[in-house]
């Protein structure tokens, strides 16, 4: 058991990068669908690309929701300053608090590039309904939203424990 | 925080009038026409069709020409040339234009033929220019390259793969004898020949030839090479010359380019006045307009009429079941956002204004999602200087978002203040990092920082949310008043309230629930237990009254209940308040890990140039990311949480017959206090 307690800064490390890794990769992803169908309206309509802009942006906040968490996290075991004395059980507390972010970050993504897409076929038709249009994707991000916030509390809540 | 009250107008006048009358209710555009009036056996409708058919063409002609002249000479504009807004022109250039209007057409259709000739032009030079690149190889050639041979001899001209020395050559053909092989040409990929033999041999010679994979060259012409070349090369020389002269006749429209935007303005605005000709009543001398116009515009225009033409106006109250259009009328501070309300959907029939009360949680709410003062200073700065730079000539819709945009940014400002968040932590770092400041935070937040106690700030968001969400219902209140329906008042709005506050003291006087939010609020006992009996007893009141719509009472309470269950839909709508805090918090994190970043490289000597660059970038970035978020979230919060309590929308907007012109706009000369 003591020589697990060397390893915690590993889990906690882990943790961190995943949630900059996974939530990042999703994003890229997610921002690309949103490109590929915002070219096509701006070949027929390049009076649009601020709107399609926007709309293709929304579901790339995930990879900077879970940079966040990385760079919390990163904060405190050590790496960007903190305690960098980590025992096993803490560093796993570490990567468990960054767990909704790195999954709900991922699956998020995607699905609200999916809303984005959609929308975006909306304002190529009919520009004048950007505004609802806006919404849908929106809707999906309220979860990334959630999971940002359990994970950065979750954290912070982490390193006020003494174990 | 009103509509403006509209009435229902018809105007009749003398056909003899129908263009002037027209043309001054469409500068003037106070009237939404409608055609709500029936065709009789004396009135009817003409059919516009036709001519709409040509504008339209017209229309879409100029706008190519406009587009391929821009191709040609770039129309020097800037970024901030959106905000110039249109140019204003008299009446008067508007109806000299008459006899500028076919010349201009003229022009546009010529600048779509140039652009026909060029294009045949360029695609000649390339297929002259392929035959060039064929003939120059043969241009040692004296002979015409179909030349096929004399009575006694044969000729072959053409290409064969790769290099070839005359030895190999001759080897190949040594049998055939006598025979002349001249090589024209030779390169790596292959060489020109011409072979000369009798004509006994001409087959056998051939079928070598062919063996060697000899082709015959692709152009067949009775020029020799070099003459043809020449010819070849005065035709590119023509064509290019017909390129310039088409080019340069192209250039030469620049100048008429203000009248081409003028000729799209002006058969825009003819459309759509043979749009509304379209909708009119006319008898033989008569016609008949109807449509809705604002009550206060009324006056101004009916003098206007009256004082130029023979007509009647008559105005009156809108039908129950009229489809009365929306126009709104609000002060300077909230007027921005009715752009936002329209994009949701302007207010159905019985419904409020809800821009004023919505635009003071709009700011607040979007300062607090991005909540950096320097931001909301970068912000309210740029908007400020372009409403002050283009006060004169900026359209009512761009200043509009300029100005929402303004209040916004002031709105960050405050909220930075508050929390004490300058470009992240800009001041503590430069502080540490130049100056070796230790006594930090250089500037201490006027409240907390939402950093080290989000538990604190968590509270407060859903405090802000559950005002929010409390002023929604109160709206419903308001317009339930509007309606009469008092009963509707008290079952659907005050018990919501009493059981909305006395569940929250409830929740408040839990030790669990105190502690997760990290406050301490102690609540006396008596007042726990009055909540706890208004909560009942509101409750009780909710399943009794909610379902009331329902005869059947076992089919009422059940709706009542389900009513109830509603509570738990405030629940989900407070915590979705949350994202306050998350955004907040993401923008001060990613501006301070920026801000780090910066200091981890500002060593040496280049360190603070370094350091600006890196501030400079990072801080533009998130300044973008964020600031959609917040705009995005707050829209959310608006469309979803708070019209979900009290709005539905589904009016139609006012769309006056105007002009929605691209360049102009047309302004009435005035002189003395009369139209000229």
């Amino acid at each position: 058991m003591e020589i697990l307690n060397d390893y915690g800064i590993v889990l906690a490390l882990a943790g961190a990068v995943l949630a900059a890794l996974i939530p990042g990769m999703a994003s890229a992803k997610a921002v690309s669908m949103g490109g590929i169908a915002g070219a096509g309206v701006i070949t027929e309509d390049p009076a649009q690309f601020g709107k399609v802009l926007i709309l293709q942006l929304l579901p790339g906040t995930q990879g900077i929701y879970g940079l966040l968490i990385a760079f919390i996290t990163l904060s405190q075991i050590g790496i960007l300053g903190g305690e960098g004395d980590i025992s096993f059980v803490k560093g796993a507390l570490y990567f468990a608090a960054c767990l909704p972010m790195i999954i709900v970050g991922y699956t998020s993504a995607v699905r609200q590039a999916n809303a984005s897409v959609a929308s975006i076929g909306v304002v190529a038709k009919k520009p004048d309904q950007f505004g609802k249009a806006m919404i849908f994707p929106a809707m999906v991000e309220t979860y990334a939203i959630l999971a940002l916030l359990i994970s950065m509390l979750a954290v912070n809540g982490v390193s006020g424990l003494s174990i | 925080m009103a509509l403006l009250q509209m009435q229902r107008i018809n105007i009749y006048a003398l056909k003899k009038d129908r263009k002037q009358i027209l043309e001054l209710l469409q500068r003037k555009g106070v009237v939404e026409v409608r055609d709500m009036l029936k065709e009789d056996k004396v009135f009817n409708r003409s059919d516009v069709s036709h001519a709409k058919q040509i504008m339209e063409k017209n229309i879409s002609t100029v706008n190519e020409a406009l587009s391929i002249l821009n191709n040609y000479v770039k129309e020097n504009s800037s970024i901030l040339s959106a905000l110039e807004g249109r140019k204003e022109l008299a009446v008067e250039v508007y109806d000299s234009f008459k006899e500028k209007y076919k010349p201009a057409v003229g022009t546009a259709k010529r600048i779509i033929e140039l652009s026909k000739i060029i294009a045949e032009n360029k695609a000649e030079v390339l297929r002259l220019q392929t035959q060039i690149e064929i003939l120059t190889p043969w241009i040692n050639l004296d002979i015409p390259l179909n030349f096929k041979g004399t009575k006694h001899t044969t000729g072959y001209i053409g290409i064969l793969p790769n290099s070839w020395t005359l030895e190999e050559i001759y080897e190949k053909l040594a049998q055939f004898m006598p025979l002349n092989v001249d090589i024209i040409s030779s390169s790596k990929e292959q060489t020109c020949i011409f072979v000369l033999c009798t004509k006994d041999n001409k087959n056998k010679v051939y079928e070598t030839l062919r063996g060697m994979e000899f082709t015959l060259p692709s152009l067949s012409i009775d020029l020799s090479p070099s003459e043809q070349l020449e010819q070849v090369k005065k035709q590119v020389e023509e064509a290019n010359n017909r390129i310039k002269a088409a080019t340069d006749e192209m250039i030469s429209y620049d100048k008429l380019r203000d009248e081409l935007k003028f000729l799209l303005d002006y058969d825009t605005m003819r459309l759509e006045k043979y749009e509304v000709i379209g909708t009119l009543l006319q008898s033989k001398n008569v016609f008949i307009i109807s449509g809705f116009i604002a009550e206060k515009d009324i006056k101004s225009l009916e003098e206007e009429l009256t004082s130029r033409f023979d007509l009647a106006i008559e105005t009156k109250e809108p039908r129950k079941k009229d489809d009365v259009p929306i126009l709104y009328k609000n002060n300077g501070f909230s007027e921005p956002l009715e752009g936002t309300v329209n994009s949701f959907s302007p207010p159905g029939k019985g419904e409020m204004d809800p821009t004023m009360v919505m635009s003071l949680f709009y700011y607040a709410l979007f300062g607090l999602m991005l909540s950096d003062a320097g931001y909301g200073f970068i912000i309210a700065l740029a908007c400020a200087i372009g409403l002050i730079k283009f006060r004169k000539t900026i359209e009512k819709p761009m200043k509009n978002t300029l100005k929402m945009y303004m209040f916004c940014g002031i709105a960050t400002v405050f909220w930075g203040i508050i929390f004490s968040s300058y470009f992240g932590d800009i001041f503590d770092v430069v502080g540490k990092t130049f100056f070796g400041v230790t006594d930090l935070p250089v500037i201490p937040p006027v409240w907390f920082f939402p950093v080290e106690k989000p538990m604190l700030m968590l509270t407060f968001s859903m405090a802000i949310g559950l005002v929010h969400l409390l002023t929604g219902l109160a709206m419903k209140g308001y317009q339930l008043a509007m309606q009469r329906d008092y009963k509707g008042i008290i079952y659907d709005v005050v018990l919501w309230y009493i059981l909305l506050i006395s569940g929250v003291i409830l929740l408040l006087s839990m030790e669990m629930v105190t502690g997760i939010l990290g406050i301490n609020i102690n609540i006396p006992s008596n007042v726990v237990t009055i909540a706890g009996i208004l909560f009942a007893l509101a409750a009780v009141g909710i399943i009794l009254t909610n379902g009331r719509e329902s005869k059947q009472p076992f089919k009422r309470i059940l709706k009542g209940l389900y009513a109830l269950y509603g509570i738990s839909g405030y629940l989900s709508d407070v915590l979705s308040y949350s994202r306050l805090l998350a955004l907040g918090l993401a923008t001060g994190v990613i501006g301070s890990v920026i801000n780090q970043m910066a200091a981890m490289a500002a060593k040496g000597a280049l360190g603070p140039i370094i350091f600006t660059v890196i501030v400079i970038f990072g801080h533009a970035l998130n300044l973008g990311i964020n600031a959609l978020g917040a705009y995005v979230h707050t829209n959310r919060l608006q469309y979803v949480e708070f019209f979900g309590k009290f709005y539905e929308g589904g009016g139609k907007e006012f769309k006056p017959f105007g002009i929605n012109t691209k360049y102009y706009k047309i302004k009435e000369s005035w002189k003395n206090g009369n139209i000229k």
